[in-house]
């Protein structure tokens, strides 16, 4: 792969370019003093994510295996079966609308719901058995070199 | 809670993805990176330059409470936020999809978002040269959170323009943490900015091995 084409990277200031005059007067002092690094694997040890690292996660149960995982913007959520006539209408729309995988973020867009609600909703769906949830690659699961070249090899294509 | 109406929901109003925007069944797995920056600084153009899907947008609402009224049944101080994130997609292959998610620099709304950066593979960091020092708590937060991130300078026709060794300076920065411009409103441009992280990010697996 060639390096990215960066104006900025080839360093020569164009003396002729006023935009080149100004001064950075801003200066900010990093907080930690180690590069950017991913914390390694171990369920627990990620950042809170509310204030105070508070229950502010949904778990639920995935019924592929039986760890407790969240729902993640990106978990791709695809529906077991028909909703039943008798399904409560927001389960019957989510139903309807998973017949082909959507994440969470997306399910929350078409419905034009607060995701908080649809991973309530959603919640309610895998206790029940209705939906299936395809787990999003996480961090603790290694971030393996396979994986962000498939995303390379993705990206390349556009 | 408020849901919206049970007739809206049943009568067909809520629309699912147009036929070109159906995920195959295959699609096994996804990844997510985050596009981060202040306000106006090109966050929705970028996600909707390389995204496959008219970008969404996902919004959360936060109720906060007034002071000191905790058990204050009667209490009218209560105020609602309306917080949107918008959001695109990328199918990397049959199985594999790429979400990516622009979201504003205020870390006080990240918690919103149940682990937006919890398993993101890493962040964009967009930055206006007008405004340098509205990403400082941004990279700060990335930093401390431990997700790796490059900046892109988007590239605004009346913005100063820095060498990267001075911007290095002014944010700084580590080393190895790339810098590139980009035009958000161009997809090779952004697309160019997502390989970049990527290949930093493919990088620090390898010096991990
Ligand atoms: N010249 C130039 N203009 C840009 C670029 N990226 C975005 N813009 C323009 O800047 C304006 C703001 O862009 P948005 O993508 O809405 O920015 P945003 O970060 O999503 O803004 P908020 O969501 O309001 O915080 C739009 O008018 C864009 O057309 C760029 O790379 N170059
Ligand atoms: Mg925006």
């Amino acid at each position: 792969m060639t390096p990215p084409q960066d104006p900025l990277q080839d360093g020569k200031p164009d003396d002729a370019d006023p935009r080149f005059q100004a001064e950075i007067t801003a200066r900010r002092e990093r907080r930690s003093p180690v590069p950017p690094a991913r914390p390694e694997t171990g369920a627990g040890t990620g950042a809170p994510t509310g204030p105070g690292g508070g229950p502010d996660r949904l778990y639920i149960l995935t019924g592929e295996d039986t760890e407790r995982a969240p729902i993640d913007l990106v978990t791709l959520i695809v529906a077991k079966g028909d909703p039943s006539p008798t399904a409560q209408p927001e389960h019957s729309t989510l139903l309807r609308l998973c017949r082909t995988p959507l994440s969470a973020a997306e399910l929350s867009a078409y419905m034009a719901l607060p995701y908080s609600v649809v991973t309530v909703l959603l919640t309610e769906l895998l206790a029940a058995d209705l939906v299936h949830a395809r787990a999003p690659v996480v961090r603790s699961a290694l971030p393996d070199r396979s994986l962000l070249e498939a995303v390379m090899h993705g990206l390349q294509k556009l | 809670m408020d849901f919206k109406s049970s007739d809206t929901l049943t009568s067909g109003t809520v629309t699912g993805p147009r036929e070109q925007d159906v995920l195959p069944a295959t699609a096994a797995a996804a990844v997510k990176i985050v596009i981060v920056g202040g306000f106006g600084v090109g966050k929705t153009t970028m996600v909707g330059s390389v995204s496959e899907i008219r970008p969404l947008t996902t919004e959360e609402t936060m109720t906060q409470a007034g002071i000191g009224v905790d058990d204050d049944y009667g209490s009218e101080t209560k105020t609602a936020t309306t917080v949107a994130m918008d959001f695109g997609r990328i199918s990397v292959s049959d199985e594999l999809v790429l979400y990516l998610f622009g979201t504003p620099g205020q870390e006080r709304f990240w918690f919103l978002w149940n682990g937006l950066f919890e398993g993101a593979l890493g962040a964009v960091v967009l930055i206006d040269t007008r405004r340098l020092e509205v990403s400082f708590d941004v990279i700060g937060r990335l930093e401390e959170r431990g997700v790796p991130f490059i900046i892109a300078v988007n590239d605004f026709p009346d913005a100063p323009r820095h060498p990267v060794h001075a911007l290095r300076t002014a944010l700084d920065l580590d080393e190895r943490v790339p810098i590139v411009s980009c035009d958000a409103r161009q997809r090779v441009s952004s697309r160019d900015t997502l390989m970049t992280l990527m290949r930093y990010l493919h990088s620090l697996a390898l010096a991990r091995a």
